[in-house]
């Protein structure tokens, strides 16, 4: 595929399958480092089977998985994969802790046992809150924070670990219209300044074809994988096709709330 | 009162054992009330009890259990009750509160036998039920202490682990820390101080020291360190007061600690009224 950079992740045939239901067939995907790819698809065509796989939370049945370049059997770097989940939603938001405390919870793995955060970890989180812009906020308790700031403050959470990439499940689901735009633009300096490799699964196609620079299309088998230019110009018909009805693509003047198909 | 503490060996007892465990039983307490595992507290108290009363039974009956501390089959009993609940909550994965009514009834069934067996509710019983002023020994203090070091030395070292499993079990988990171990230890810390507890807040009101000032810190800390220093904070104001009155005014101190507990979670939530008023 594309020899010119190293890829990040490659899966070569990937399959998957529950009981007797395929839910992934197939699957050759690669992404290259520096890269921000959005795989778009409807609920059920394996969006969330196929993070599980990236990040080993299953194992693999059929085809093969790299990370780093390493057999994901063999992969022991987990530190360099970042994950926010639809987290902003479902959490306790009752709970009592800060920010800064959230925040630094992110590097209790890389600290290991019974060790205790030190001046230079304290920075690390402060500038981790800092680049998802949320320095005013950082002595606040999470649950005063509005739906889109607590999703930020997962994703601070996970960048104080410093990941090469970042896996983002529906990371605006729970965010209102309005910061929906900011947000994006967030992870876009992330990708932009800071080099981070980010890959966000999402159903809403218009919020992100302006965004990223890779997209792929999952519903069960990979549609499309390319830039997001290529992408533009097939769009609409075989969108369509693929969603199984008739969709709105919009660009980002528009609301685009409502819209993507068979979500919820 | 001052000179009564410096005159009496039972009073420096409960009042150093009181100190202690106004530090301890609401230091869990954060992380149990947090993790929404408020009624393990209570299950394991009765549990505690029916310890208790295998020992007072053992010791009436059998000569070569004379003298033996019912604290400690007590903690055993505690102990073995926390590993019992793990072990219900896999069985029952998507049932996991079951397990705490099942240990729970299990505990006071149990405990009611070994009571009628023995003497039925005597005084000795109901010190344990609702605690006493003059029923910790020095060596019960000593017990206490020691458990009180180990806790605390844990909670510490294990703070950041204890932290994340709290707020984010799955991520905790996700993330590869030790989870699972931790989670054990944390359980079996759980028992240990509910058995410490007991003397002086008695096994029936255990459960509400450490709920009881996380409940009120909760309303006004912010983040989680001030919401762990109130609680302690709010712990130590009861267990204090709560035994000064029960000297004075000869009521189990059980009582008078979990009341003026109360008092104090319902002033925390007319301030917090109050402040959003005047905002």
């Amino acid at each position: 595929m594309k020899a010119q950079k190293k890829p990040i992740i490659e899966l070569k045939q990937v399959s998957y399958r529950y009981d007797k239901e395929n839910v992934l067939e197939n699957i050759n995907l690669s992404i290259e480092e520096g890269a921000f790819l959005g795989i778009v698809g409807p609920n059920g065509s394996g969006k969330s089977t196929m993070l599980k796989l990236i990040l080993g939370l299953i194992k693999t049945q059929k085809g093969e998985i790299h990370l780093f370049g390493q057999d994901i059997s063999r992969f022991k770097d987990w530190q360099k994969i970042g994950f926010v989940s639809q987290k902003a939603n479902s959490f306790n938001t009752g709970f009592p802790a800060t920010v800064f405390e959230v925040v630094a919870s992110g590097l209790t793995k890389k600290l290991g046992l019974f060790k205790f955060l030190k001046k230079e970890h304290h920075q690390k989180v402060i500038q981790a809150i800092d680049s998802v812009g949320l320095h005013p906020f950082k002595n606040r308790n999470i649950g005063e924070l509005s739906g889109g700031q607590q999703q930020r403050v997962f994703i601070a959470r996970a960048l104080v670990s410093d990941p090469k990439l970042l896996i983002l499940d529906e990371p605006t689901v729970g965010v209102d219209a309005q910061n929906v735009q900011s947000f994006y633009q967030m992870l876009d300096s992330l990708n932009k300044d800071l080099g981070i490799t980010l890959l966000l699964v999402t159903h809403d196609i218009g919020a992100i074809s302006d965004k990223v620079t890779h997209v792929a299309c999952l519903n069960k088998h990979l549609h499309f994988h390319g830039k997001t230019a290529e992408f533009e110009e097939l769009k609409k018909d075989e969108m369509s096709d693929f969603y199984g009805h008739d969709i709105h693509i919009l660009t980002h003047n528009h609301d685009h709330h409502h819209h993507g198909g068979t979500e919820q | 009162m001052i000179a009564g503490i410096l005159q009496y060996e039972f009073l420096q007892n409960a009042f150093l054992t009181g100190i202690i465990i106004g530090i301890i039983a609401p230091l869990l307490g954060v992380f149990i009330v947090v993790r929404r595992l408020s009624l393990i507290a209570d299950a394991l108290s009765h549990v505690t009890l029916a310890g208790i009363a295998a020992s007072l039974y053992l010791e009436k009956n059998f000569m070569t259990f004379s003298g033996l501390n019912p604290m400690y089959m007590g903690m055993a009993f505690s102990v073995t009750g926390a590993l019992f609940i793990e072990k219900l909550r896999a069985v029952y994965k998507h049932y996991q509160e079951l397990a705490i009514p099942i240990i729970l009834s299990g505990g006071i069934g149990l405990g009611a036998i070994f009571i009628s067996l023995t003497d039925g509710l005597n005084t000795d019983i109901m010190g344990y039920l609702f605690g006493s002023v003059s029923a910790v020994s020095r060596i019960d203090l000593w017990t206490i202490l020691i458990i009180s070091i180990l806790v605390i030395t844990l909670v510490i070292l294990l703070y950041k682990e204890l932290f994340l499993l709290s707020f984010d079990e799955e991520h905790a988990k996700a993330s590869g820390i030790a989870a699972k171990s931790v989670h054990f230890i944390f359980i079996i810390m759980v028992a240990l101080v509910i058995a410490a507890s007991m003397r002086i807040v008695g096994i029936l009101l255990v459960s509400s020291l450490m709920t009881l000032p996380v409940a009120a810190s909760i309303r006004i800390a912010t983040g989680f360190k001030q919401t762990i220093l109130f609680s302690i904070l709010f712990g130590e104001i009861s267990v204090l007061s709560g035994l000064s009155l029960s000297y004075y005014l000869d009521i189990a101190p059980g009582g008078t600690i979990v009341m003026i507990a109360v008092l104090i979670l319902i002033i925390t939530i007319l301030m917090k009224k109050l402040t959003i008023k005047l905002k």
